[in-house]
């Protein structure tokens, strides 16, 4: 999640997809891996070398759960809500992290330094329930760990 | 690397069958679960104490087994005896097993876990695990070809491309009885023939369906994750009896461990003349490329699919013209779901006739499920048709997980429905879970307890289904957000009789006026929930107030 | 191509593709539809449309589905009515109820769909969602909380006009039209053209309404009002006053709009011919001396010269001339009555 990422990336995004049709979406990824978000001045541009209006790509962003419009924190919580994950306490674990953090499930700590999120099933039930940190994912997580557990993944990052 | 002929195949899977040397294979599962229970240290501890101890072992990264509940698993098989399964191996174990069992010959009962239930490799029995879909999961390094090709590998590709007709395919389909695994239960070879009738001589697409969306399903990403080049087969033979020269794999952004399988299986096929132009000297011209869902349940629908592909909003479009007339930029298009394609390979080298011994009535062949809930061994579980719901959650899962009662399973996730304990005799086909009002759906099994909530459940999956509303037509986009309401009202037990009634007409103007299926089966846990536990609804009300 | 099939007991014979919806009108039978409009495509939006098939007991949408050999469909029983009913409900507790202030009263698709269903009341929770009004263009004036979703103005805007000014944004229940992006109407690309307005089933997208503004200043002493009628109003006007349609009405209007307060009015056709003159004039500059660029293309259109400028790359400025709408201008007026070019205010009426 390069932070400096500038215009050369972004013609290298559109020159691997431009000839592939119906490659929005694809492309949509390439941009939000570079930046962690779809920066709008970054999406307009896409567009103009994707011959792509501005109207139809966010059409496609605010469609999707997946794109996220505005830049996350540095460390990305996400709580899986799957069935699973929901039945062995997933809610209780959203409710403490979102209470110790002070935001909402979907917000960034005004520090930038959390974003915490629900996501759905990422296909671990059987270590329900799950929540991973950036990269990292923890099984069986009990809520009255949880914070604990955040936070020793993130320090020293 | 080598472009394979027929001939080639057969010599080169020989030749790999005699080069298994009777040396200890030590398999580690490494699948998305593995990872994250914490399987890449054990792997690197393994291969650390296999290397400082000079042992001639193999050790094989494989794909999920199933028994996810138990990760990290780790198989040893010494000098060709039965392999052993360990599970929950912690590094400490991971070292102790190699000094033990593979340098000492002697198993670790201590970290020894049973297999989920009592795999039948020989003959398909109703409440035995048989594995067709899953039966090379947590067998073979899903990232090496050829422990693919050692077991059978694209020898179903070569039958079918030079031994048969695209006609004596769908034949053998027809015969085999398989139907879409996705959810909806469409005979496949009705979709294939109809997709091979459909403009011949025109660009055709075949469409591999991986967004996978059931909160609480996932064979499809083991499958992807643990076999990819058995549903490149698939796709392979599929694309070659309907006429289609390209395939597309649509697989969830949220499963990058899939994609990344599925992009080396690819590039491995290729280089090996099994993708591509003139595949194995036959030539038919086919390749894969692969397109990711962005978090849509509604995709999984394959108008939505289809639309997600050409770079638009996933919204579904009214059918007909049905993909086989009209789908992916216009052109005929058939989308198969993962589990539907890794059947192919299978049903074409077998036949049609053994698939469809398998099984009961019109529902042919196995299912993937993953149970999950208050199960005492959740997991991946692959059963005959015709099983059980008290045979897999009983004698495959062993019960529940607390002790208690168990009080309902819930097949079909967010379209499905609840089934109480009395109906579990009931056994699993499509036929007799829709009579039930739930569905066979995509694989996904929730096993409740006593002690679990069927409205706060029911609200749950409405609360998904509203959220991935696609928000194009009223009744789906309106009704869900109004009945959810009303779900609160009770939760809150602000609720009234006229509450109940007043779910119940909307879930009728949703189940009729709904565009596409997502919309027609959102309300079906909550009419579920309300058909067998009704008492834990009406106790929430308030007595209605005198006019 | 033909296809037999049967509605409502009714043989009927119909060529291939036509829908169900189309098919039934043929024979007089009336089925319900809400997003549909006749000259678009169908985007399947509603749900009212549902018809049933006989066979299979099976519910599907008139709209968008074709009649085909064989079928016999069901066009009203009870639980058909009743779920038509219920969206219809459905749709109204997510519209506000402002009918009366609402500049579509009387003349609003949703309105007299609630209507035909004697829907009266509702058990069913107000959902109405708090978006802002837009009226940034002062051409159009777009209130999404009025928006049924019916997909009509994306449709047109997109696809019939290729603006794309209107988008769909998020899903499910909070999918709501916004300009590209969620900018203000006048930064999109709007080009004000109305095809959205024009097509709107409620007052979601209505024209921006300077009635108000225009009483304000007739009864302004201060003052000096003209006011032209374009070409079409004069027998357009006719039958919202109950006239036989194509009534000339010129004289009837001329005095109705002194009787409002009006000093002047004037004929498009009097602009038009000023602009004609003027746009000559630039074109023999052009073309004979060589004083700008050629081509030089023109249209009283100001939506069509905005979608030139905006669109045609090498149709900007100075491809389009300098003047070209057809609108009196102040200070050639002001000469011509000795008033103050200050205290002229201008208005129009067209169709």
């Amino acid at each position: 999640m390069a932070a400096a990422a500038g215009p050369a990336d972004l013609a290298t995004i559109a020159k691997k997809w431009k000839d592939k049709r119906g490659s929005l979406i694809m492309a949509l990824h390439d941009l939000q891996g570079r930046y962690g978000y779809v920066p709008r001045d970054a999406a307009q541009e896409l567009g103009k070398h994707l011959d792509v209006p501005l109207a139809r790509i966010y059409e496609v962003i605010t469609f999707y759960n997946y794109f996220k419009l505005e830049a996350p924190g540095k460390h990305i919580i996400s709580v899986c809500m799957g069935t699973a994950c929901y039945l062995k306490g997933a809610p209780e674990i959203i409710a403490k992290l979102s209470d110790k953090l002070g935001v909402k499930a979907g917000e960034t700590t005004p520090d930038k330094q959390f974003h915490l999120q629900q996501v759905r099933c990422i296909g671990c039930c059987g270590l329900a329930p799950v929540v991973t940190v950036n990269e990292k994912v923890l099984a069986k997580v009990k809520a009255a760990d949880v914070v604990d557990q955040v936070y020793a993944c993130t320090k020293g990052a | 690397m080598p472009k394979f002929t027929p001939a080639d195949l057969d010599a080169h899977k020989a030749k790999l069958l005699a080069a298994t040397a009777k040396k200890a294979i030590i398999k580690v599962g490494l699948n998305t679960c593995g990872d994250a229970a914490g399987a890449q240290p054990v792997m690197a501890a393994i291969k650390e104490e296999v290397a400082k101890a000079g042992l001639d072992a193999q050790i094989v990264k494989t794909g999920c087994s199933g028994m996810c509940a138990l990760e990290p698993l780790v198989e040893v098989s010494v000098g060709g005896a039965a392999p052993t399964q360990y599970g929950r191996v912690t590094v400490e174990a991971a070292r102790e097993i190699v000094e033990k069992h593979v340098k000492g010959g002697r198993v670790v009962e201590a970290f020894k876990v049973p297999s989920v239930g009592e795999m039948s490799s020989e003959k398909p029995v109703p409440g035995k695990q048989y594995r067709i879909v899953l039966r090379n999961c947590g067998v073979i390094d899903p990232e090496s070809l050829d422990e693919y090709i050692a077991r059978d590998g694209y020898q179903a590709t070569k039958q079918a491309l030079t031994a048969m007709t695209p006609e004596q395919v769908i034949s053998e389909l027809e015969t085999s009885g398989l139907r879409g695994r996705g959810g909806a239960g469409f005979p496949t070879f009705m979709k294939w023939k109809l997709t091979r009738a459909s403009r011949p001589g025109e660009q055709k697409y075949i469409i591999c369906n991986g967004d996978e969306g059931d909160p609480g399903a996932y064979m499809d990403r083991s499958v992807l994750e643990g076999d990819p080049h058995a549903v490149i087969e698939g796709m392979i033979i599929g694309g070659w009896v309907i006429g289609a020269s390209q395939g597309i794999f649509y697989i969830r952004a949220e499963y990058p461990l899939a994609i990344e399988r599925i992009e080396k299986a690819i590039k491995q096929a290729r280089a090996n003349g099994l993708l591509g132009k003139n595949i194995l000297g036959t030539g038919f011209d086919f390749d894969c490329e692969i397109r990711l869902g962005a978090g849509a349940f509604v995709c999984g629908e394959e108008t939505a699919l289809i639309a997600s592909i050409e770079g638009l909003r996933g919204t579904p479009r009214p059918r007909p013209p049905y993909p086989a007339q009209k789908g992916l930029w216009d052109q005929p298009s058939m989308v198969n779901n993962v589990e539907t394609l890794a059947n192919i390979a299978q049903i074409v080298l077998r036949g049609g006739a053994w698939f469809g011994a398998i099984g009961v009535g019109r529902s042919k062949g196995t299912k993937v499920f993953a149970v999950t809930g208050k199960v005492k061994v959740s997991g991946l579980i692959e059963i005959p048709m015709g099983t059980t719901l008290r045979q897999v959650v009983m004698d495959i899962c062993g019960g529940t997980s607390s002790g208690k009662p168990i009080k309902a399973v819930q097949t079909g996730g967010p379209s499905g429905g609840l089934i109480p304990e009395n109906l579990l005799d009931t056994p699993i086909t499509y036929e007799d879970l829709g009579k039930l009002g739930s569905i066979m759906g995509s694989g996904g099994m929730i096993v409740m307890d006593e002690s679990d909530n069927t409205v706060e459940l029911s609200r749950f999956y409405l609360d998904f289904s509203v959220d991935e509303s696609c928000g194009k037509c009223a009744p789906c986009r309106i009704g869900g957000t109004q009945m959810l309401r009303t779900i609160d009202k009770i939760v809150a037990r602000k609720g009234t009789a006229a509450d109940i009634a007043k779910i119940r007409r909307i879930a009728l103007t949703m189940q009729r006026g709904s565009l596409c299926a997502l919309g027609q089966t959102t309300p079906n846990p909550v009419l579920s929930a309300l058909r067998y536990f009704e008492s834990e609804w009406t106790e929430r009300l308030v007595p209605a107030t005198k006019k | 191509m033909t296809v037999k099939a049967i509605i409502n007991g009714i043989p009927i014979e119909v060529a291939e593709g036509t829908s169900i919806l189309e098919a039934a009108k043929k024979v007089s039978i009336k089925i319900p539809a809400l997003c549909k409009h006749p000259d678009l495509d169908h985007t399947a939006a509603c749900g009212i449309c549902i018809v049933r098939i006989k066979a299979t007991g099976r519910t599907l949408r008139a709209c968008c589905t074709p009649l085909e050999n064989g079928m016999d469909i069901v066009t009203h029983d009870p639980e058909i009515v009743n779920v038509r009913r219920g969206i219809v409900e459905m749709i109204m507790s997510k519209h506000p109820n402002e009918c009366v202030t609402c500049s579509r009263n009387q003349n609003c698709e949703l309105q007299t769909m609630c209507a035909d269903f004697n829907i009266e009341r509702s058990d069913l929770d107000n959902i109405v969602p708090d978006l802002p009004l837009d009226e940034t263009t002062r051409a159009v004036t777009l209130d999404p909380r009025k928006c049924i979703s019916c997909g009509r103005c994306i449709q047109v805007c997109q696809k019939d006009q290729n603006v794309w000014a209107l988008t769909f944004m998020e899903r499910g229940i909070e999918t709501r039209i916004a300009p590209a992006g969620d900018i203000s109407l006048a930064e999109s690309p709007c080009v004000k053209c109305g095809q959205c307005s024009a097509h709107c089933p409620t007052g979601a997208i209505v024209e921006y309404d300077e009635g108000p503004d225009v009483w304000q200043k007739l009864m302004d002493p201060e003052l000096h009002c003209v006011v032209q009628i374009a070409p079409a109003v004069r027998v357009a006007i006719g039958e919202a006053f109950g006239f036989k349609p194509g009534t000339n009405l010129t004289g009837k209007i001329y005095a109705a709009l002194r009787r409002m307060g009006f000093k002047a009015v004037f004929d498009t056709n009097f602009g038009a011919d000023l602009t004609i003159l003027e746009e000559g004039t630039e074109f023999v500059e052009r073309f004979a001396h060589g004083k700008g660029e050629l081509p030089l293309i023109t249209s009283c259109c100001p939506a069509w010269v905005d979608f030139m400028e905006k669109y045609s790359a090498p149709c900007r400025r100075p491809t389009t001339p300098r003047r070209s709408r057809p609108t009196p201008r102040r200070s050639t007026w002001s000469r011509s009555c000795r008033a103050r070019p200050k205290s002229m205010r201008s208005s129009a009426t067209t169709t």
